[in-house]
Formats: C-alpha cells, sequence, structure tokens
C-alpha cells in the first residue's frame, strides 16, 4: 500500500500548501468590502481545467492503488515475472509519438493557427487508434502463446492494467472525436481551442501512466 | 491572471428556464431538482434498508418464530442494509442532496458549474440502485457476503448469491463510483471556481467546507472500491486469482491459487474508513451552522473548524489498518494504527468541545432542527468514545466481530449522521418546498427516535462485553451468553421495531406540510447564510433573480453586539451594517 500512501499524501500536501495560502493570516469574522475580499480569489474562470485536474487526481488515485496491489501481490510465492510481448516497444513509441503531435496541435491552436488544428487533431487520432489496435495485438499474442489471464498473476495484472489503460484512453478518444466533430462542423475555435489543450493534458498524463505502467512490468 | 468570476460572466453562461414538466422535473439540469431527486431516491432506499433491519432484530429477539427468515437470507439481509446504509442511503443522500441543494445557494452561485454533468451523476446513480434492487431477485437472491464483502468466501461456493448477486453488487458499485465522481468533479469545480464576488474560502459556511472536504476523500478514496470491485470481478468470471487462495469449496476447485484475502482487506479499509468521514465531515458541517443558528451565536473557532475538518479528512487516510487488527498483521503495524488512530481523536474531539463552547451560553431556540442538532452531539460523543477502545490493539481482540463493534459503529455512522439528516432537512424544509412542517409532530419524533435508538444500542454494548457475536443468525448452544442475552435482545427487537415505526411520523409531517403546511417566511430561522436571502422561496432556476449576491462577511454573525438584529447576513455590506457609532463594535468580538 506504500506507493498508494506516497501518491495520495503527495497530493494532499498540494491540497494543503494550496489552503494554507488561502486561509492563513486570515480574520474570517472581520466584515469587509466583497472587493477587498477579491485579491484572495483565486479563481480564474476555467472551470474545465479545474475538473479536469481534479479528475487526474481521482485517475492517479486509481492507478496508483492497482500498483500498491501489484507490489503486494508480486511478493508472494507463485509470481512468475512474464515475458512482455515486444510490440509494446512499438505501441510505446505510437503513444509518445500521439502526444507530441498533439502538443504541437495544441500550440498551434493556442497562437491562433487554425489551419494546423485539423490535420493535427486526425494524426493523433490515427496514432492512438494505432495505439490502441497494438494493444489488442499484444493480448492476442499471448493468447495465442497459452500465456492466458490465468496463468499466472503477472499476467493477471498485465491484461488489467493495460486494460484499464485502454479504457481511460477510449474515454479521451471520446473528448477527442467531440472536439475534431466541432472542428470539421465549423464551430467557433474558442471552445475548440480549449479543448485541444485540456486533451493535450490528457494525452500527456495518460502517457506518463503507461510509462511508469510499462516501465514496473518490464523490471518485474 | 485577472480575477473574473464565472459568475460576473453571466452573459456567457445560458440560463434558459426550462419550460415543459419533463425538463423541468425529470430530466432536469437544476440543481434543487436533482438534489431532491437524490434525497428521495436515497430516503427510499434507505427505507427499505430499514425494513431489512426489522427483519434482522425479528430473527434475533425472537428465534425460531419466523419461517420467512432463514440463515441464507439472514446473511442477504445484513449484507444488503450495511451496504445501502452505507453508501446508497448516506453517501448519497450527503453528497448528492444535500451537497448538490446547499453548495451552488450557500456559495452564491447559479447552479453547479457542469448542470449537464450533474444530470447525468444522478441518473447514472438512479441505475445503480436499480441494479442493485435488481439482485434482490435474481437467481439465488442477492449477495451474502456481507457488507465487506471479504473473499474467498464472496465468491465461493455455498455463499448465498455467489453466482448473480456478487456480480449485480459489484457491478452497481461499479455505477455507483461514476455517478459520484461526476457529481464530485462538480462540487469540487464549483466550491473552487463559482463562488460569487466576496466569497472567499475562510468565508464559507461550515457545511460547505465539510462537503467539499468529504467530496476530495471521496475522490481519492472510492477509486480503491472500484480497483478492488474489479479485481474481485476478474477472479469471480476470469478465475484470475488477486484475492482468492487456493481453495476448494463444496467439492468444487475454481482453479485459483496462492491470491491474498488480506490485499483485498486492505484495498477495502483503504476505501471504508475514509467513507466513515465521507458520511461524516458533511454532518459536522452541517451541525455547526445548525447550533450556530438556533443558538445565536457564532461558531466557536470558526478557523479551527475549518483546518480540523482538513485534518480529519487528511489523517482518514491512514488508519484503515484498525479494522484488520484480527487479521494477524506485524504487531508493530498494529502499534502504528492505533497510534494514528488515537492521533485522529485530537481533531474530532477539538470539533466536539468547539460545539458544547458555541452552544454555551449561547440564546438557544429548541427548534426541532436545533434538538436533532443536540442529538448528534451526544450520540456523536458517545460512538467516539467506544472507538477510542476499539482502535486499540489490545481492548479490540476480545471484541472485535462482537455485538459491541455493531454498538460502536451504529452510533457513530449510524444514528449520528441520520439525526443530521433529519436536523437538516427539517432546517432547510422551509426553503426547499417554501412551507412550514408542524413544529409538535417534528418534536415528537425526535423524541422517540433519539429516545428509540438509545435503547437499541445501548444494550448492544454490553451484550459485546458478554461475547455475544456479530453476523450470527442464532446463538444455538453457547455456554458463554446468560439466558439473560436472549430478553436483552427481545427488548432491542422492540425498540428498533418502534424505532421504525415511528420514522412514519416524519413522512405524515411531510405529506401534512405539503399538502397544508403554512407558507413559509424567507427566512424563518433568521439565519445568515446567502441561501436564505434568495428573492424567492423555494428558489427560482438560476437562484438569484436579476444580480448575484455579493459576500461581505463570514456566515456566523450572530448576536453582533450594538446592531439592531440578532444577526447580520453575508451579503450586507459592512458600512450598512449599523448607525456610525457601531464601527468599533466590529472590532471588538
Ligand atoms: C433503526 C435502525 C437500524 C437498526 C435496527 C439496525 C440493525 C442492524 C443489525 C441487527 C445489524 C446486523 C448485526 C449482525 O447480525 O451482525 C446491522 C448491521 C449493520 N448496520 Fe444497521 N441498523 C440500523 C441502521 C443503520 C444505519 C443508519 C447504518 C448506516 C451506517 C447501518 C449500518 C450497518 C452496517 C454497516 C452493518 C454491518 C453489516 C455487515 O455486518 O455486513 N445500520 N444493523
Ligand atoms: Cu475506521
Amino acid at each position: 500500500m506504500e506507493i498508494g500512501l506516497i501518491v495520495l499524501a503527495t497530493m494532499l500536501a498540494a491540497l494543503l500548501g494550496w489552503l494554507l495560502r488561502q486561509s492563513f493570516n486570515t480574520q474570517p469574522w472581520v466584515a469587509g468590502a466583497a472587493a477587498e475580499a477579491d485579491h484572495q480569489a483565486p479563481f480564474n474562470a476555467r472551470p474545465k481545467l479545474v475538473a479536469l485536474t481534479t479528475f487526474l487526481a481521482v485517475a492517479t488515485s486509481f492507478f496508483a492503488l492497482i500498483l500498491s496491489a501489484y507490489s503486494l501481490r508480486m511478493e508472494l510465492g507463485d509470481w512468475v515475472p512474464m515475458t512482455e510481448p515486444s510490440i509494446l516497444w512499438t505501441n510505446t513509441v505510437v503513444l509518445i509519438l500521439a502526444s507530441v503531435v498533439f502538443q504541437w496541435t495544441r500550440n498551434h491552436a493556442v497562437n491562433g493557427n487554425v489551419a494546423r488544428i485539423k490535420p493535427g487533431l486526425l494524426l493523433t487520432g490515427a496514432l492512438t487508434t494505432a495505439f490502441l489496435a497494438g494493444q489488442w495485438l499484444a493480448w492476442q499474442e499471448l493468447n495465442a502463446s497459452g500465456q492466458y489471464i490465468t496463468v499466472n498473476p503477472s499476467n493477471a495484472f498485465f491484461f488489467l492494467l493495460t486494460g484499464v489503460h485502454g479504457l481511460h484512453i477510449l474515454g479521451g478518444m471520446y473528448v477527442w472525436g467531440r472536439a475534431t466533430v466541432r472542428t470539421f462542423g465549423g464551430q467557433e475555435m474558442d471552445a475548440v481551442k480549449h479543448s485541444v489543450e485540456l486533451c493535450t493534458i490528457y494525452w500527456h498524463f495518460l502517457l506518463l501512466v503507461w510509462l511508469v505502467l510499462f516501465g514496473l512490468m518490464l523490471s518485474t | 491572471m485577472g480575477y473574473v468570476a464565472i459568475a460576473d460572466r453571466d452573459h456567457e453562461v445560458e440560463h434558459h428556464d426550462p419550460q415543459t414538466f419533463i425538463s423541468k422535473y425529470v430530466w432536469s439540469q437544476d440543481h434543487k431538482v436533482i438534489a431532491i431527486q437524490y434525497g428521495c431516491t436515497a430516503i427510499f432506499v434507505g427505507v427499505i434498508a430499514l425494513v431489512l433491519s426489522a427483519m434482522m432484530r425479528l430473527q434475533l429477539g425472537f428465534p425460531d418464530t419466523f419461517s420467512f427468515i432463514n440463515p441464507e437470507n439472514y446473511y442477504q439481509i445484513v449484507t444488503m442494509h450495511g451496504m445501502i446504509m452505507v453508501i446508497y442511503l448516506l453517501t448519497a443522500l450527503f453528497l448528492g442532496g444535500f451537497g448538490n441543494y446547499l453548495i451552488p445557494l450557500m456559495v452564491g452561485s447559479r447552479d453547479m458549474v457542469f448542470p449537464y454533468l450533474n444530470m447525468l451523476s444522478y441518473w447514472v446513480y438512479l441505475v445503480s440502485v436499480i441494479i442493485l434492487l435488481i439482485s434482490f431477485f435474481v437467481p439465488g437472491g442477492s449477495t451474502g457476503a456481507g457488507w465487506t464483502l471479504y473473499p474467498p468466501q464472496a465468491i465461493a461456493q455455498g455463499t448465498p448469491g455467489v453466482d448473480w448477486g456478487i456480480l449485480l453488487m459489484l457491478a452497481s458499485l461499479g455505477v455507483f463510483i461514476v455517478a459520484f465522481t461526476m457529481g464530485g468533479l462538480n462540487y469540487v469545480t464549483t466550491v473552487l471556481q463559482a463562488r460569487c464576488r466576496g466569497m472567499t474560502l475562510m468565508r464559507m459556511p461550515l457545511s460547505v467546507w465539510g462537503i467539499f472536504i468529504a467530496t476530495i476523500l471521496g475522490l481519492l478514496a472510492f477509486p480503491a472500491l472500484l480497483v478492488s470491485a474489479i479485481m474481485m470481478l476478474f477472479d469471480k468470471t476470469l478465475a484470475t486469482s488477486f484475492f482468492m487462495p487456493a481453495i476448494s469449496s463444496m467439492g468444487v476447485d475454481p482453479g485459483h491459487t496462492g491470491g491474498s484475502p488480506i490485499l483485498f482487506q486492505h484495498l477495502f479499509w483503504f476505501f471504508g474508513h475514509p467513507e466513515v468521514y465521507i458520511v461524516a465531515l458533511p454532518a459536522f458541517g452541517i451541525v455547526s451552522d445548525l447550533l450556530s443558528t438556533h443558538a445565536r451565536k457564532n461558531i466557536f473557532g470558526y478557523r479551527m473548524m475549518v483546518w480540523a475538518i482538513i485534518a480529519i479528512g487528511g489523517l482518514s487516510f491512514i488508519v484503515w489498518a484498525h479494522h484488520m487488527y484480527v487479521s494477524g498483521m506485524n504487531p508493530y503495524f498494529g502499534f502504528f494504527f492505533a497510534t494514528t488512530t488515537l492521533i485522529i481523536a485530537v481533531p474530532t474531539a477539538l470539533k466536539v468541545y468547539n460545539w458544547v463552547l458555541t452552544l454555551w451560553e449561547g440564546n438557544i431556540h429548541l427548534r426541532v432542527p436545533m434538538l436533532f442538532a443536540i442529538g448528534f452531539v451526544f450520540t456523536f460523543i458517545h460512538g467516539g468514545l467506544t472507538g477510542l477502545f476499539l482502535g486499540n490493539v489490545t481492548i479490540d481482540l476480545p471484541l472485535s466481530d462482537t455485538y459491541f463493534v455493531v454498538a460502536h459503529f451504529h452510533m457513530v455512522m449510524g444514528v449520528s449522521p441520520v439525526l443530521v439528516v433529519f436536523g437538516a432537512i427539517y432546517h432547510w424544509w422551509p426553503k426547499i418546498t417554501g412551507r412550514m412542517y408542524n413544529e409538535t409532530l417534528g418534536k415528537w419524533h425526535f423524541w422517540m427516535t433519539f429516545l428509540g435508538t438509545y435503547s437499541i444500542y445501548l444494550p448492544m454494548h454490553y451484550l459485546g462485553f458478554q461475547g455475544v457475536p456479530r453476523r450470527y443468525f442464532a446463538m444455538g448452544n453457547t455456554d458463554f451468553m446468560p439466558a439473560s442475552a436472549q430478553d436483552l435482545n427481545a427488548f432491542i427487537t422492540m425498540a428498533a421495531l418502534f424505532v421504525a415505526v415511528t420514522q412514519v411520523l416524519f413522512f405524515l409531517n411531510v405529506i401534512i406540510s405539503l399538502r397544508s403546511g403554512k407558507k413559509a417566511d424567507p427566512n424563518p430561522w433568521d439565519a445568515t447564510t446567502l441561501e436564505w436571502q434568495t428573492p424567492d422561496t423555494p428558489p427560482k432556476h438560476g437562484n438569484w433573480g436579476h444580480d448575484l449576491p455579493e459576500c461581505h462577511r463570514w456566515a456566523y454573525d450572530y448576536s453582533v453586539p450594538g446592531y439592531k438584529d440578532d444577526f447580520i447576513p453575508q451579503n450586507v455590506p459592512a458600512s450598512d451594517e449599523a448607525p456610525a457609532d457601531r464601527q468599533h463594535g466590529v472590532e471588538e468580538h
């Protein structure tokens, strides 16, 4: 459980630090004009960014807890390290590329370079789909060689981790799909720009998660 | 980053009023309607759980009397009762119900930040409830694994509901967590982003603080339940061995090897303990506001109260293994968790002192909500003290899995939050419905519930000391229990049935009030918080009419010396507060 604890403690500490800044040295019982209190108000009216950050905290907690379970289960006697299918390396490169292209698209979107958004979105979509397909192939390969989910707990964790990671990506693809449809539907660029920004953060996050998962599975 | 509260960007937020009945009351995106939907659904399943508890009590009080209760369905009843009460009633009611209703109104916002997501949250919650209820009717019935769902027995042959019941339970929990996450993202974002001008964090009423921190706990802790549910689903359907050791149950070998049931316990309680505070923190916050309002005094030590909520929230993540003292853990491990458990008692006790000091020399109005709030202080102290017993390894070992534990957790997280739920409903009823309820009926409801539940749970402590085990359908031939234990059990059952029946008073009051209640004053308790200052009662869609409120002070300006009324609403500017000579009065208190 240490992994879960450490990750959670870090997130809580960040929250605590922020709250401290908000509330230290205030005297709530002193009345004052609304405007005087404004300097304390941290809002910059980007609710979607706040919601995404909060969601990333939830997802972090989720993955950290599975990893805690992984590390606890690993110590039991019947654990046999699994040989990861080599296609995972290709998949990793594809996912890194998807992240890079998304960042590129985002930078153009933020700079108002509208023409680059469409090809950028399509390319990330294609790369991400390729990643998912690659993961699927990895599953097939394992099953074909008799490395079923039940063979060993390390196999079970492999299927579990790749599965939930893939589901998170699918969720991201839904938002990506909406942004893409909007872009091609010729909607207002501001809204699209914002979704592209948020998607990029999410993609980087899932890349990071994947690198951690992959690294852990390789090393154990 | 300039300061542009969402509030000020009103024109960007669309507020077309819903027109048809369906968009107004069914597929509603208004936080107030969603709150009521959440509340009614939660109370509905809560009543089912109450009926289940009456059935358990009938069996325990009068064994061999009722043929419709047998050992199998007793386990199913225990399980469903516990799970419904903790998750589908209390969590949903405090966060989905009160969270939804109070957050936007108390922080001066027009709605939740993502109304559509909010609506979705309710409907997904409803789906989880429906899946849960379906499990009563599938072949083999609902699961009888206990609300803790410990493997291996949760998915081993011989446990009731092992075929379908457990699957539906796990599925329902998964769906519930999705619903909760959608709601939770909304509550957090609304508190952080949609407060009105002047509403700094440290001016928020404690109700909002409690709900806010509880939501954060939920968002971080529910994933642990989700992880354990998914892994158990794998073990059950794909025959993996995350949790399942090699066993052969009832002659069947399901093919598991080497899994760790203890791993499940860790994951479950990593969620399970914070869950206690997910229920308790909103209750703490609401009680603080009720006590302060009805005692006409500012809450004692507001900042301390906020920090205590935050500290309890943080600490609640490092005490989980106090539920596992009997699992054969390393003694040093047990020592660590006993210590953290006792440490968490410090901020909790602080809150209790502050409640009592708030009442000290207050101008106490013993209205119905106040009665419930004070009742909570009693039951909570009581349950908290027995918690100190159980937090110590050496005391817990003999008491674990006895009725002492049942008594403890019912006092601290059964009765106490339920008293707050009632207090809060009575308190905000006039705002929610625009009508008053019958005060006398409410007082009867309080006294019967309070005294009734005490007569249920006080004797249970004694049964626990005698060693009466928990989760037993019947005691059989046991030497260590005197025959009088059975008389006590019969008495407890009578008390439980009494309490169950007296809840009719509440529903009666609701019905009478809705049909013919007196029209409510917009601010019947002379309260300071923003929800009482809305232009309409009940508040209309968008809450504030044309202009958003501005906040000029904290929520606890009661009985400010020299001011003509004994309360100053949060939206009254400092300059309007009183004639010029009042200025120094402000500094004094
Ligand atoms: C008048 C109201 C209630 C009565 C009479 C009642 C009675 C009972 C009884 C008889 C048991 C079974 C004990 C056993 O056989 O070991 C039980 C278990 C339980 N109750 Fe209640 N209860 C009530 C309200 C609540 C509430 C409001 C909660 C909310 C937290 C709650 C949570 C639980 C839990 C978590 C269990 C444990 C289930 C298990 O062992 O798996 N109960 N209750
Ligand atoms: Cu606990």
